[in-house]
């Protein structure tokens, strides 16, 4: 065992490189046990609620369906399936807004709700230790779990490239303030959330887990001390307070004091990352058979009266959501799918909430305040010394605005994790982030672009190497014919033919000879008009 | 009913330009005290007369540029622009000095370089050296320390000497500046450069009654103030140590060695500290984040070198200080600092 090994199995936490400490309000929304939400009338369904291809859509518009029923399968795409929450009746089948900072919209299912809430499930399965990882896998992928920390990358996809793992990392830090859905989950589940563990350590094959919770969650962390003594394969760890120690990079920094490879995966380093919500999902799935219909929804912020998490249907649009809640919006509400730190504000209340929507925040303008004017750099640094990827914001920010795309790679712009600490702190109030964003999206548009004129030119060079081929070919096949036909009129020559040849020396001789008499004729014509002169 | 559209991250921690230059600004307060305590009113005068130049031809340039005014009066950046130039000359000096060093600085080294965040050089420094340089004599005449002058100098004087030239009484600036001995008084860095380039040891030097215990009398406790002011300013964390920090090794530790090796011809670290603008120079000129190197590692090599300059030029350079040299050399070497001294970024092989 190396020494970091060793470290890390003493339960050691390391550091990561700057961080910010924003006011939490936490206590405002994890007072109250989760509730459950009331049955909406209409569901929206996005048929694509994680990342990679969508799934097939299985069902038309009429179709009767069940909870828990399958409207899309993963189909030759590989993608994930998506589930009616409730029973009800397929209305339409198209376009719809969906939860993306874009606001463009994407391939919805909606469905209307009988009221009846009938559901189906899959046989459960108890014995998980006796069954192959491949059934196991696909009981998770068609239960439809995505990531649930907010990636939303496919759970069973994180399992099945095969490699050795040293550790299954679990996350419940939540260091996002506002958010208490996993801090919720985890007091209320911690014995499911443990079965999940279990599930997926048995997945991975690896031999140990590490669950972080972050030190402001003193309930849930003593859940899992009392629980965790009965599950040796899985240790807690508690870590300090700081924005962004939940990403996933700062995450893995903190537990092993590792660092996940410039665009690499925590795979590179033998880790895998899973969110206490996703591990809870995978209990479900797998011991009761419940594919991802519902999740925990902190929805929380001053114009709102009844803060608190609720277990929400997915598909439930955000409106219904906030209205059960006792929703106050005032004069330019901000309406923000994820924590003040990296959510999005939606455009309108018809976006559903998705596998990844872990809290609905609507502020007033006295506890987030607006951005201020934007001002010029001060180059105070700031934004460095806080920076959890060790870059250089600042510069960044100055070659974003100059458009200087081979600076911007130099300083290694998509090591930028987006955890918006930089603009949090910036005495000048850049929007930062913002200015990432959009360079990244440039430099992504591009490199596309490139790729589509390489792919042009490949054509192109190909098109003239071949029309190149074919006039060879074609010059080719005439002289082997001039060639041929040569060979036979040798041939026949020899065998006692006329000779083509003699016939076109001939009809040269007529006409030179016409050519000759042409010639003295023109030249007695003039001599005579000469002597007439 | 539509909602309202912003982008990620919507919380903010409140502490914008206008504040940090407002903390930097205060902070000098107890140098400036301390400084008019022994160089009289001028100070004030002199202050007043930068801030109503730097204010004024702010307001100009953005005329010019067709920006608003406001904007560049509310980050307080002008201000701190201003106080530094008119605390670095002295305080009788004529009226003309301080209104020009402070348009240039304004207008020159700021503006024309683009504004707020754009310049390469220090304002106040570039300001300061363009004076020295062509106004020598104005420059170097610092007024004695009160406790040393022959002749008393109330408000009215000092605003008639600094309009007029003259005091109401008609003595010129030459004429204040004789003290007890009769004998035309330089500054103790000044002084200490020419007696020993004279040959004459340090303590004979330091016999000279401009010193006190503690250094030249009035500039240590000016040096204490401004210090005092640096430290308010870490505290805040308004500035890393780095820079400070890296000035005063940059300048001690050759000093010290120095005069280890040649104690009779060597000013001593502590007079090195506590003269001329050491302490200023330290924690309110080479901390002008704009000017300065930006990750922290950077900000030590070029607090560092600021040092270092400044002990080259006092020790062998023409010039008794050397803190603006020092800082716009140091300015000009930030692109390459900034260049190798880049972080390694999260997952490109640096150690955890």
């Amino acid at each position: 065992m190396s020494i970091a090994t060793k470290e890390i199995e003493a339960g050691r936490i390391w550091d990561f490189p700057g961080g910010i400490h924003p006011p939490e309000h936490k206590h405002r929304s994890n007072q109250t046990p989760i509730a459950q939400l009331s049955l909406a009338e209409t569901f929206v369904i996005p048929i694509k609620q994680h990342t990679g291809a969508p799934g097939d859509i299985i069902v038309a518009v009429g179709d009767h369906v069940v909870g828990g029923q399958p409207l899309t399968d993963a189909g030759l795409n590989n993608g994930l399936p998506v589930h009616a929450p409730t029973s009800g009746t397929i209305t339409a089948i198209g376009p719809g807004r969906i939860a993306h900072p874009s606001g463009l919209p994407d391939t919805v299912i909606t469905l209307t709700a009988d009221g009846r809430d009938e559901q189906v499930t899959m046989p459960p399965i108890t014995d998980f230790h006796e069954r192959g990882r491949s059934e196991l896998l696909d009981r998770i992928k068609q239960a439809g779990i995505a990531g649930l920390g907010g990636a939303g990358f496919p759970t069973a996809q994180k399992f099945a490239l095969q490699r050795p793992l040293d550790y299954l990392i679990i996350n419940g830090v939540e260091c996002e303030p506002y958010i208490t859905a996993d801090d919720r989950l985890m007091r209320e589940h911690a014995q499911t959330i443990i079965d999940g563990i279990e599930i997926l350590l048995h997945l991975a094959g690896c031999q140990k887990a590490m669950l972080a919770i972050e030190a402001n969650k003193p309930e849930a962390i003593a859940q899992f001390e009392s629980l965790l003594p009965h599950h040796p394969a899985i240790s807690l760890r508690v870590v300090p307070v700081k924005y962004p120690s939940g990403g996933e990079k700062q995450l893995i920094q903190l537990v092993t004091g590792r660092q996940v490879p410039s665009r690499g995966l925590p795979l590179d380093v033998g880790l895998v990352v899973q969110n206490v919500g996703t591990a809870y999902a995978v209990a479900r799935a797998v011991l009761a058979g419940e594919p991802l219909i519902q999740r925990v929804v902190t929805v929380t912020g001053d114009h709102v009266e009844r803060p608190g998490n609720y277990w929400v249907r997915i598909g439930t649009p955000v409106a219904e959501l906030l209205h059960q809640c006792g929703f106050n919006p005032g004069p330019q509400q901000r309406v923000i799918m994820g924590g003040p730190m990296m959510g999005f504000t939606l455009p309108d209340l018809t976006v559903p909430v998705v596998k990844i929507t872990n809290c609905i925040l609507v502020p007033s303008y006295a506890e987030l305040p607006p951005p201020a004017a934007e001002m010029n750099c001060i180059r105070c640094g700031a934004c460095a010394d806080v920076c959890p990827a060790q870059l250089l914001p600042q510069q960044l920010q100055w070659l974003a605005k100059a458009k200087d795309y081979d600076g911007l790679e130099k300083q290694n712009l998509f090591d930028c994790i987006e955890c918006g600490a930089c603009a949090f702190v910036c005495p000048s109030e850049i929007p930062l982030v913002h200015y990432y964003r959009k360079a990244k999206a440039e430099v992504r548009q591009l490199a596309r672009e490139k790729m589509k004129s390489e792919v042009a030119r490949e054509r192109f060079e190909a098109r003239q190497i071949r029309l190149e081929r074919e006039k060879q070919e074609r010059l080719e096949r005439h002289r082997r014919a001039a060639e041929a036909r040569k060979k036979a009129q040798a041939e026949a020559v020899a065998k006692g033919a006329d000779d083509p040849q003699d016939a076109i020396q001939a009809a040269i001789a007529r006409a030179k000879a016409r050519k000759a008499a042409q010639a003295a004729a023109a030249a007695a014509k003039q001599s005579d008009d000469e002597s007439n002169v | 009913m539509t909602f309202k559209l912003a982008a990620s991250p919507h919380t903010h921690n409140r502490r914008t330009t206008q504040q940090v230059m407002r903390w930097v600004y205060l902070a000098l307060i107890p140098g400036v005290l301390i400084q008019t305590y022994f160089f009289g009113f001028g100070v004030y005068v002199q202050i007043l007369l930068a801030l109503v130049t730097a204010w004024l031809s702010e307001a100009a340039v953005m005329h010019l540029r067709n920006r608003p005014v406001r904007h560049a009066w509310q980050d307080h950046t002008a201000i701190v622009t201003a106080v530094l130039l008119a605390i670095a000359i002295p305080a009788l000096a004529p009226w003309w000095i301080i209104v020009i060093g402070t348009l240039f600085a304004i207008v020159v080294v700021k503006h024309i370089y683009g504004g707020v965040g754009q310049n390469l050089f220090n304002p106040a420094m570039a300001g300061y050296v363009l004076l020295l340089i062509s106004f020598p004599v104005q420059l170097t005449s610092w007024p004695l320390p009160t406790e040393l002058a022959q002749l008393p100098l109330p408000f009215a004087d000092t605003l008639s000497i600094i309009f007029t030239g003259f005091t109401q009484a008609g003595h010129s600036l030459e004429q204040l500046r004789i003290g007890v001995d009769g004998i035309t008084m330089a500054t103790p860095l000044d002084s200490l450069r020419h007696d020993l380039s004279q040959s004459l040891t340090l303590s004979e030097s330091l016999a000279k009654p401009i010193f006190g215990s503690l250094g030249g009398i009035g500039w240590a406790w000016v040096n204490v103030g401004f210090l005092l002011g640096g430290l308010i300013l870490l505290k805040q964390r308004i500035i890393s140590w780095h820079i400070p920090g890296g000035v005063l090794v940059g300048l001690l530790v050759p000093a010290a060695i120095y005069w280890l090796f040649n104690p009779d011809q060597a000013i001593t670290p502590l007079l090195h500290a506590l003269s001329g603008a050491t302490m200023l120079g330290a924690f309110f000129i080479a901390t002008d984040p704009v000017t300065a190197a930006t990750s922290n590692k950077g900000r030590w090599v070029f607090g560092l070198l600021i040092g270092g300059l400044i002990f080259v030029i006092r020790t062998w350079g023409g010039y008794p200080d050397a803190v603006a040299f020092a800082v716009l050399l140091a300015n000009m070497t930030v692109p390459v600092i900034d260049k190798y001294t880049q972080p390694i970024a999260y997952g490109h092989g640096g150690r955890p």
